[in-house]
């Protein structure tokens, strides 16, 4: 038997598939289907700074102000005895999940802001979660601003967030840095236990009927799993925390090739989405079967066999993709 | 025992509506100003699981009127359950049929009243006691509470006299004064209560409640043998009654240390003048009493508390035998009486005793009575001061009145404005002056509640409010003190020691430190810096600061509110302000509790509003600057600019200058009686004079970019931009930044131009006409036609040049208006402009659209709500005439009556135009016979067919002058009703599909000709929305805290059921042009017409700039289907219904999360929420495909009295039969089976 057990975050985890953030972990039945599957981890969906700001906003504009100045009208809504905000809802699922699954339960936290929204990790670790990731959803658009004071921001909200928690966290990154390595390295030195590459970002397109902006969200490609394995590849020799490996992974192949570049873990979404959540099973047997028929004895063994540090042509990962593709391309 | 004193920081509502929570089982209510918050509250309570006394959480119901909630609690007292309810004015009217079956019955019950004027000449929300009056003879007990503290005490004596005695019970007290005014109260505590509510009687109550265990016949019908007796039955326990009150009394003296008489009196033991009265005009003259009897007057009060049943032993017991001149005040009006209630009940006492064999008295006092304080009118220690100096005059003025100038019936005392107790200096008192959006009265109850709370001193707080719903003016009066408070009535001029102004916009609108004190200090909230905030005062503020020594600290809280993610909230911001330069409380211990009252609002809930708070807090102090005061003041070079506002035109009429001027400058209390109009009748059109300037941004046309769709003035709620086409010639003369355009279209001569201007200061800044504007930029798609930009000083004064200048163009000829196109009917001229209805309001573009069309032949009846609000409370209208003096003519009559008030005015028209015609032919030979018959057959179906007619009518008029017959004098006066008028019934949801009902349904039935629209916000908006059958499954709102879990009524089918009502569904936002034609057919349709029009309100928890987007949600997600039913067709063999909107094309779901109504369910009952959904998308779907299918039904002209649902129902039938038919030919199996079911 294939031992594919892996640490990921200082977790043992059975195998190396983690289902990621997606509405297929914000349900719970879908959530044990994926446990039943093999998933070895979930990670929950993202609770949104800008989504639990708004629903505070709304609520003091339209609930919890009461004297409005008329003489009749002085209010419109009851104020009720209790609400349950978003953290709320989300506390209680991810209650729900730790009582129901055996796997981790990663927790997910998506924000920009340095304020007082790093405290809901302090209470999704109370809520039971096992780890933390935190999705920093920052679009650096002000010219004004460096590359230098946005990667501060990042390791400023890490430091936060770890005087608030003591379970392992980790950051889902953008591929969109100046160095993608020197990133990961402060983010391990200020107490990152894991990074998560890469983040797919909302897309806003343009409505051509309204001319407006509207959010847009499209599945990923299997060929975005290219970009995550080029980069762990590179960091996996320069780094000891965990590298998950997340976006494109859509067969066998490409998390084999994952965990050859040096992934701990790789992270499942749009193809749970389309293929339901059992294929995780699937995968899970073609991964132990690719193992098999290659002769590993396991997960272990293959982690980072491939990584550039340990690649039959290191110089590969860095520059003459580019060349070759090209010449393939012509001819 | 007394048990340890708990107090708590409660206005009179709250106080009463506790202990009725805690004594009652079940409450029947139907909201009503100012009596809505005791029910809201029980609600809330109930709806916590609170219990009552006993454990259990009362049952909350809210009915359709208070008449039907009488009846729920009669029915619920005859089953033996305690009951109670909360009312005041009309409500109360409604129930007395009720109030005198259940007095009659002897039923155990307590109404408590916020009581209100009951509507004469106008509709009043305010305090009096002409509501209670009216209810003098139903056989309940008259209690009256003259405090907040009372309200609670007095709730509880009586809920305990009234199990006792069997006597029902109106414990009432002042609307606002007492019921809105809060207070530190001295809370009951529940042991007291129990010990108060005696099992005894309870089960005494039950046992004799209706039961098939041990039936009863009550409520039987008597003849003249009987009846009289059986109504004198009740005498023993009328005449027990009072001795039962005192009893209850003294036990709760006993057990709270608060003793309360029958009739308390304060003053001196020797006074020789008293003053008795009840309500919260007693509290201000004890005040006055204690302040010169110890000046050494002989002076003295007699608090009535127990007004019916009268104990006369008890009232002459409280009288000193000393006095000889005693003044009963009223504050009630009964015209035509020699006296008012309790000055009648004082007389008649008093000359029963001294006419006894051994009067108390050894002179009959001198007795006179008035009245003061009608609709809460202001009552001070200077009008209790010329109470007595009459009472001390040789001949003392009987029938007087106090408060008022009255120069007609010269009734009204004199009072000396200066005059005040020694009250006004041991109290610190504050004025606050904010907008109603800007949080400063939840600020100042907060800050109320913090001093009430933290220390040992005594609170008053009192809340003034313009009838703006946008833009609306908060004037907060705090007092604070180490001594009771007994001061019922306003902060006076020169007695602020504390003014706050929360808006610089006020300073040109309010003399606002006439109000305040010497020494006082002066907190602005101005966007200008400290060096130079004082050349922004104008010059007379400024001379009163140094004059007067004023401290005066300036802010910029918006902008301190924006830095801290406070948006425009600067509530929190003013307060800390306040806290730390009034020095009332220690600075950090003010901070601080203001930071533990932010978190016990917002809770762990709310976390980054406490956060934003707690910044906003600490950012404030910093920001905070004094500013210094000059000497002496030189305004040439200070550079004081601004003065207060006087808009009112010199061309404007004498009554507008003399009484809607001074209403508007906040001087109404100084007008004579002489200027009223003795039937209430006001001029139209006086919006026009007051100018708010409230937008912060309002719109600019891009003149390059429009194409004149006209949809800018369609939907404006207030009426400010406008269109006109008009000759190029004209442009000659215009302003220089007036924008005009060669006019577009097939339509219009070409050598017309067209603009479309707005009136700036009227602007609310709501942009919708931004938002609606249909064309952008093709550079630059943010730049649309329409902008909203900045309101500057310059930009307003610019705009102001424009639109007197678009005002004196002409109007474009009516008859010329192709009104069946929105650009072509916007150039109709709105004759409903300028309403104070919220910014962005739903309503209001519906019934301006109505105007425009129809308002030169308009009458108006129009139910109380919103709408009778911005629509009619002084001081000014919107309503107003076109240059002919033409214009829409306007009336309220009540709530629940407005369908059958309007169809008076139809059938009274009808029969003015019957009789009429009949003089016409009479008069036929001495008249131009071309003339009568053109009259009798006229066309009026267009404006030039009106238009004609209407000269016509001139015509005849100038002839009838020439015939000498009373025939004629009849015609002349009755003449215009030969031209044709519109009668239109508008009201809200809670007029036609609750309270209004019953006799919208009978006017649908009569067939005439009236036009009835439905301004549905699906809840009741004005009263603070409480839940209506007009809203919807699932939606959030006061009395369906848990989500309303039935649908809404379909108002339109039930309509429809009646087969010759034109009924139409429409929301402006989502199909402009549907709207359109609904108005026009509806209007065209010679019988009824129903128009039910989607109208988004801020009772929906939504932001009005998304109004539009709104109404488009709501008709996409079928929650608003769009249809016209129009039975005319139906003769022409067409379907009479028309399908305007598509299927649902969103899931409900879309529409649902982006209103607070329905999605504040999903964070309290998350799967009710879904449940409620589901429900509600499947209602959408049928409720669509039932239409779809009707609408789909072939028709034939033989059809015409069918309404469609009829014909599908026996359409189905037949088909159901004939498959019924079928499936037994080929099945004679079950054909057999039928045969054996049960018949």
């Amino acid at each position: 038997m294939i031992d594919l057990t892996t640490q990921y975050l200082g977790l043992s985890l059975n195998n190396p598939l983690v289902a990621s953030s997606s509405p297929l972990t914000g349900n719970l039945d879908d959530a044990k289907r994926l446990e039943d599957a093999g998933a070895a981890a979930i990670v929950l969906p993202s609770l949104f700074e800008e989504s639990v700001l708004h629903e505070q906003k709304q609520l003091e504009k339209f609930v919890h102000s009461q004297a409005l100045g008329n003489y009749e009208a002085d209010s419109f809504q009851p104020v009720p005895a209790d609400y349950n905000g978003e953290l709320d809802n989300y506390l209680e699922h991810l209650q729900n999940l730790k009582s129901s699954l055996n796997i981790p339960i990663i927790a997910s936290l998506n924000g920009i802001s340095n304020s007082g929204w790093i405290d809901y990790g302090k209470e999704m670790m109370q809520a039971g979660a096992d780890a933390l990731e935190l999705n920093v959803y920052y679009i650096a658009a002000d010219p004004a601003q460096t590359g230098e004071e946005v990667e501060k921001h990042y390791i400023e909200l890490l430091n936060r967030l770890r005087e608030q928690i003591s379970i392992p966290v980790t950051m889902k990154l953008s591929s969109q840095f100046s160095s993608v390595s020197n990133m990961v390295t402060r983010l391990q030195a200020a107490g990152a236990n894991g990074v998560v590459l890469f983040n797919r970002f909302y897309q806003p397109d343009i409505d051509l009927d309204s001319l407006r902006i509207k959010p847009h969200l499209e599945l990923s490609n299997p060929m975005e799993s290219l970009l995550r394995i080029r980069w762990i590849a590179l960091i996996r020799s320069h780094v000891e925390l965990s590298l998950a490996a997340t976006g494109g992974f859509h067969n066998v192949e490409s998390i084999v090739k994952a965990l050859l570049a040096g992934a701990d873990a790789v992270y499942l979404c749009s193809v749970l989405l389309s293929k339901g959540p059992d294929y995780c099973g699937v995968l899970l047997q073609q991964l132990q079967q690719w193992l098999t028929d290659k002769e590993y004895e396991s997960v272990l063994q293959m982690q980072g066999s491939v990584s550039q540090s340990c690649a039959i042509d290191p110089a590969a990962y860095e520059h003459s993709n580019y060349v070759n593709v090209i010449k393939s391309y012509h001819s | 025992m007394v048990s340890k004193i708990k107090t708590v920081t409660i206005d009179g509502n709250q106080a009463a509506a506790t202990v009725a929570h805690l004594t009652n089982e079940v409450i029947a209510i139907y909201p009503i100003t100012p009596a809505s918050p005791m029910g809201e509250w029980a609600d809330e309570w109930s709806s916590r699981k609170q219990p009552n006394l006993w454990g259990t959480v009362p049952d909350i119901v809210e009915m359709q009127s208070e008449a039907g909630a009488a009846g729920a609690i009669h029915g619920a007292l005859q089953v033996g359950s305690l009951t109670t309810t909360f009312t005041a004015s009309q409500g109360l009217l409604l129930m007395i049929p009720n109030m005198f079956k259940i007095a009659g019955e002897l039923t155990p019950t307590v109404f408590h009243v916020a009581a209100r004027s009951v509507a004469a000449q106008a509709l009043s929300i305010f305090g009096d006691h002409s509501d209670v009056m009216t209810a003098r003879s139903t056989g309940f007990a008259l209690l009256a509470s003259n405090s907040p503290q009372e309200a609670m005490d007095f709730a509880l004596i009586a809920q305990a006299a009234t199990l006792e005695s069997r006597i029902p019970i109106i414990h009432f007290f002042d609307g606002f004064r007492t019921s809105h005014e809060v207070a530190k109260v001295i809370s009951i505590d529940l042991s007291i209560i129990k010990q108060m509510i005696d099992p005894q009687h309870i089960t005494a109550h039950r046992q004799r409640a209706l039961s098939p265990e041990h039936p009863v016949l009550r409520g039987s019908s008597q003849n003249p043998d009987v009846f009289f007796q059986a109504r004198e039955s009740v005498n023993p326990y009328y005449i027990a009654m009072p001795g039962i009150v005192q009893k209850v009394m003294d036990q709760f003296a006993t057990l709270s240390g608060r003793q309360y008489k029958l009739f308390d009196y304060v003053g001196a033991d020797d006074a020789e003048r008293i003053i008795i009265l009840m309500g919260s005009g007693a509290e201000t003259a004890h005040e006055t009493v204690d302040y010169l009897t110890a000046q050494g007057e002989k002076v003295g009060l007699v608090k009535v508390h127990l007004f019916r049943p009268l104990d006369s032993t008890a009232l002459l017991e409280a009288i000193p035998t000393s006095v000889t001149h005693i003044a009963v005040l009223d504050r009630t009006k009964e015209p035509g009486a020699d006296g008012e209630p309790l000055y009648k009940d004082v007389l008649t006492t008093l000359a029963q005793d001294y006419c006894s064999d051994n009067s108390r008295f050894t002179a009959m006092p001198k007795i006179i009575g008035g009245r003061f304080g009608l609709s809460s009118k202001e009552f001070t220690p200077a009008m209790v001061k010329a109470v007595f100096d009459e009472l001390d005059s040789v001949s003392p003025r009987n029938n007087f009145t106090v408060g008022i100038i009255d120069d007609v019936t010269q009734r009204s005392l004199d009072w000396d404005e200066s005059y005040r107790t020694q009250a006004n200096a041991e109290t610190f008192q504050a004025v606050f002056y904010g907008l109603g959006s800007d949080g400063t009265v939840s600020a100042n109850k907060n800050s109320i509640k913090i001093i009430g709370e933290c220390t040992d001193k005594y609170v008053q707080g009192y809340f003034v409010y313009d009838s703006k719903k946008s833009g609306a003016v908060t004037i907060s009066h705090l007092r604070f003190g180490d001594k009771h408070i007994r001061s019922a009535y306003l902060i006076g001029h020169g007695d602020a020691d504390f003014i706050g102004c929360h808006q610089p916009v006020f300073l040109e609108r309010y003399p606002m430190l006439d109000m305040a004190a010497e020494n006082a200090i002066f907190l602005l909230n101005s966007s200008a810096p400290a060096e130079k905030v004082w050349q922004t005062l104008p010059e007379k503020m400024q001379q009163q600061i140094i004059d007067k020594h004023i401290k005066f600290y300036v802010i910029d809280a918006y902008k301190v509110a924006e830095s801290t993610g406070m948006d425009k909230r600067i509530n929190t911001i003013m307060q800390t302000c306040f806290f730390s330069i009034s020095g009332i409380l220690p600075k950090e211990q003010a901070i601080e509790s203001i930071k533990q009252a932010v978190e016990k609002t917002y809770g762990k809930k709310g976390k980054r509003l406490v956060e934003f708070n707690f910044k906003a807090i600490d950012e404030t102090l910093q920001n905070l600057f004094e500013v210094t005061v000059p000497e002496k003041n030189i305004p040439d070079k200070i550079g004081a600019h601004l003065k207060l506002q006087e808009n009112i035109p010199v061309t404007a009429t004498d009554f507008v200058k003399r009484v809607t001027a001074e209403i508007i400058a906040g001087r109404g209390d100084h007008i004579p009686v002489s200027l009223f109009p003795v039937d209430g009748s006001y001029p139209t059109g006086t919006a026009a004079y007051e100018k708010r300037n409230i937008a912060l941004e309002v719109p600019v046309l891009d003149e390059t970019l429009c194409t004149q769709c006209g949809k800018c003035p369609l939907v404006c709620p207030h009426g400010v931009i406008r269109s006109k086409a008009y000759d190029q010639s004209f442009v000659t003369n215009a302003p220089d930044s007036f924008k005009s355009m060669p006019i577009k279209g097939k339509d219009f001569e070409q050598t017309l131009h067209m603009t479309y201007q707005i009136s700036p200061e009227d602007c609310t800044g709501c942009g919708l006409c931004a938002d609606i504007c249909p064309i952008h930029d093709k550079t630059n798609v943010s730049h649309k036609a329409l902008n909203m930009v900045p309101y500057t000083p310059a930009l307003r004064e610019q705009e102001k040049l424009n639109w007197k200048f678009f005002l004196g163009l002409p109007e474009y000829e009516r008859a010329s208006v192709k009104s069946k196109t929105i650009k072509g009917a916007m150039l109709l001229q709105p004759l409903f402009e300028f309403s104070g209805a919220c910014e962005g309001c739903g309503e209001t573009p519906y019934i301006k659209l109505a105007s425009q069309l129809f308002g030169d032949r308009m009458v108006v009846a129009n139910a109380t709500g919103c709408s009778s609000i911005y629509g009619g409370n002084l001081p000014t209208t919107p309503w107003t005439k076109n240059a002919e003096g033409r214009g829409p003519a306007w009336s309220n009559s009540l709530f629940e009556d407005n369908a059958e008030f309007g169809l008076g005015m139809r059938i009274a028209l009808d029969k003015q135009k019957q009789y009429a015609t009949e003089l016409l032919q009479q008069l036929q030979p001495e008249l131009d016979e071309t003339l009568v018959t053109d009259i009798l057959t006229a066309d009026e179906s267009s404006e030039e067919g009106i238009q004609q007619q209407r000269q016509r009518i001139q015509r005849l008029k100038n002839k009838l002058t020439s015939i000498n017959k009373q025939e004629a004098t009849e015609l002349d006066t009755l003449a215009e009703s030969l031209s044709r008028k519109s009668v239109w019934i508008i009201g809200g949801d809670g007029w036609a599909y609750d309270i209004g009902y019953g006799g919208l349904d009978h006017v649908l039935a009569s067939g005439r000709d009236v036009n009835i629209l439905v301004l549905d916000t699906e809840v009741y908006s004005n009263t603070g929305g409480q839940t209506s059958k007009a809203t919807p499954r699932g939606a959030v709102a006061k009395f369906s805290a848990g989500g309303k879990p039935s649908p809404k009524k379909d108002l339109a089918l039930l309509a429809m059921d009646y087969e010759n009502v034109y009924v139409a569904h429409v929301a402006y936002g989502a199909k402009d042009i549907q709207t359109l034609h609904a108005f026009n057919e509806a209007e065209a349709y010679p019988g009824p017409s129903l128009i039910i029009a989607y109208s988004p309100c801020i009772a929906h928890g939504i932001d009005l700039k998304n109004n539009h987007q709104q109404q488009q949600l709501a008709v996409d997600s079928g929650h608003w289907p769009l249809f016209r039913y129009n039975p005319q067709n139906a003769k022409q063999g067409i379907n009479p219904l028309h399908l305007d909107s598509k299927a649902p094309s969103i899931p409900y779901r879309e529409f649902v999360e982006t209103e607070i109504r329905f999605n504040m369910l999903w964070r309290t009952h998350p799967e009710t929420a879904e449940k409620l959904l589901e429900q509600s998308q499947q209602d959408v779907l049928h409720r669509y495909h039932f239409y779809e299918q009707l609408a789909g039904l072939p028709w034939e002209a033989a059809d015409a009295n069918q309404p469609p649902h009829r014909k599908l129902a026996t359409a189905l039938n037949q088909q159901a039969q004939s498959s019924i038919q079928n499936n037994n030919e080929n099945n004679p199996k079950s054909n057999e089976t039928n045969t054996e079911q049960p018949s």
